[in-house]
């Protein structure tokens, strides 16, 4: 490691000691809101693992994390928590495979068209087989699991999201992803399978996903289909990643904070509205900050550094 | 049998739509999300014509059709130009044109909300009984149905036949090609989008003398609209066509023999054998 990797590293583990600290202030409102940080920061930071080197929008985090709270749900009462986690995790993975394996070799459009409907239909289909064969629609998760517990783990997963992030920046895949960003003819033509790379990579971020939804499962109680599998999800993970940028690890994590905060204060104020601002939060990113504040702030920063030089 | 017609007659409809959007797509290069809430913009304006003051569907879409063919235009030339303009190359645009389709198509939803309400909203249209070969069929389905097959024709000869549907199709072989040989091909692709928004929006004008729509179900339209493109071929007029009614079929299909909440899941189906299989669409020319 070089030092200023060290020194990355240090400022990441002294930033999560900071966070794991929360719960001991003792307010319930701070808590609430750390959680949804939280799971935003891990879903965010694992969609811009796939979605910034490739430029691939994918719109299937609900549907991921959707799969995770379920498998919870189902086996809640049959199999220790721990392992339903690992079986989540192990779904997500198969889950994205699939799905990448049949989009993702070809061009990206298809891909984004995939996404954009696959957390709806698997909603459907999980409500027939529920109406069908189970008798009732919804699933109680009764557990001890308590809320603080809860953001620890995610704080767990969002650091191993990090970790990960970080080994398959170094890693060859990390390198052939952004050789394929760059231009996917010439990564092929240097020898990269491009859609084993792509596939690979998906599943890392579709595991994150499914995961933070199972570790959020037991927060609920009651689970139903169109709260597990909310396509909102989906899109205002997209919004905060690309407010953040993608171009850097940390990237979403900036863009995550300030959304959380936003999104709170116009769903207590404007309930009505949520879906326009969502919108126009959506428009200014696209035409106002397209690298996201990441990639404003180091703009800045190298014209401040060609003036000074 | 019932399932046959009743298909055809919902996949007509659909061609309408998806006609619409490969338009959009195919000659100006816009993957439009925002596509399906065009078409419940359509289906609004149907809705308010017909309760306020009795006009009836088939009147009202000569006027949709020129209000949103200006929208439309309006949107092109403002909000999507510039993403044409900045882009530098063909990925970089669908990228950006997907991520500002998508918040406008918020905005629609978030703006129908605020003036309509989220509340389902029907009427009642020619619903009257019309008997095919022994079994019954309401009337506003085969009268929305002829409606979409007239106007699909038309735009068919217009492409086949007229300059500017030549100049059209030019530009969806080739842009920089059409611009050799004179055809201003931002002219073209603001007009192609704008028709293609005007289409979709008589479509859903069309569509609602028969279903109950609501300010937020467009999403479901533009993923149906955009499997039959892909389905039928970007770009291509037959191919959407031939896809529409297939899709038609399949869901009508589903939705009487297994469940009627798994059209989307029946629609998916047939998006996924086309990708395994044929991932040019089946009319689709065999490149890039």
């Amino acid at each position: 490691m070089r030092s200023d990797e060290i020194r990355n590293m240090l400022l990441a583990v002294a930033g999560l000691g900071l966070a794991a600290l929360l719960p001991l202030t003792g307010n319930g409102y701070y808590l609430a809101i750390g959680v949804t940080i939280a799971m935003y920061a891990a879903l965010a930071t694992s969609w811009a693992l796939f979605s910034g080197p490739t430029h691939y929008i994918s719109l299937a985090t609900g549907a991921f994390f959707g799969l995770g709270t379920y498998v919870v749900a189902l086996g809640i009462d049959h199999i220790p928590y721990v392992v339903l986690l690992l079986i989540a995790l192990v779904a997500g993975a198969v889950a994205a495979g699939l799905v990448g394996l049949a989009t993702l070799r070809l061009s990206g459009v298809y891909f984004v068209i995939f996404t954009l409907g696959l957390a709806e239909m698997v909603r459907q289909v999980v409500t027939w087989i529920q109406n069908n064969w189970s008798g009732h629609r919804g699933l109680y998760v009764l557990t001890d699991i308590t809320e603080e517990i809860i953001y620890w783990e995610l704080l767990g997963v969002v650091a191993l999201v990090y970790l990960v992030g970080w080994w398959i920046g170094r890693s060859r895949l990390g390198f052939a992803l952004r050789i394929i960003g760059n231009d996917e003819v010439v990564a092929a033509h240097s020898g990269i399978n491009t859609a084993r790379s792509k596939v690979l990579l998906f599943m890392v971020s579709g595991m994150a996903a499914s995961l933070t939804g199972a570790i959020l499962a037991p927060r609920w109680t009651y689970i139903e289909p169109t709260m597990a599998f909310s396509p909102l999800l989906s899109f205002q993970i997209v919004i905060m990643a690309l407010l953040g940028g993608t171009n850097r690890l940390w990237g979403p994590l900036v863009g995550v904070i300030p959304f959380t905060l936003l999104w709170e204060a116009i769903s207590a104020n404007f309930p009505n509205q949520t879906t326009l601002l969502l919108g126009v939060c959506f428009l200014l990113i696209v035409y106002a900050i397209p690298h996201g504040i990441v990639g404003r702030i180091e703009a800045l920063a190298r014209a401040l550094k060609e003036r000074g030089a | 049998m019932d399932i046959l017609v009743t298909g055809l007659l919902l996949g007509g409809t659909y061609a309408l739509i998806a006609m619409g959007l490969n338009l959009q797509y195919g000659v100006a290069r816009i993957m439009n999300l925002a596509n399906g809430e065009m078409l419940v913009a359509g289906a609004f304006a149907a809705f308010w014509f017909f309760t306020a003051g009795q006009v009836s569907p088939l009147l009202s879409i000569f006027l949709v059709a020129p209000l949103t063919f200006a929208l439309n235009w309006i949107i092109y030339r403002y909000l999507l130009l510039p993403l044409v303009k900045r882009a530098k190359n063909r990925g970089q645009l669908e990228v950006d044109s997907i991520l500002a389709t998508f918040g406008l198509s918020f905005v629609f939803v978030g703006i129908m909300m605020a003036v309509f309400g989220g509340d389902y909203f029907t009427y009642s249209y020619l619903a009257e009984p019309f008997v095919i070969m022994g079994d019954i069929y309401a009337l506003n389905r085969i009268v929305a149905f002829i409606m979409a097959v007239t106007i699909c024709g038309l735009l068919y000869l217009w492409l086949g036949k007229t300059r500017t549907g030549m100049a059209v199709r030019a530009v969806s072989v080739n842009p920089e090609a059409a611009g050799l040989v004179g055809i201003d091909v931002l002219k073209m692709s603001a007009f192609a989008f704008a028709l293609g928004g005007a289409v979709t929006a008589v479509g859903g004008s069309l569509i609602s003398t028969f279903l109950t729509m609501d300010a937020s179900i467009g999403v479901i339209f533009t993923m149906k609209a955009l499997i039959i493109v892909i389905m039928g071929g970007v770009g291509e007029v037959r191919g959407t066509i031939v896809a529409a009614l297939i899709l038609g079929l399949a869901e009508t299909w589903v939705a009487s023999v297994i469940d009627p909440g798994l059209t989307l899941a029946a629609a998916y189906l047939m998006f996924i054998l086309v990708l395994l299989f044929r991932p040019q669409g089946l009319f689709g020319r065999q490149s890039s």
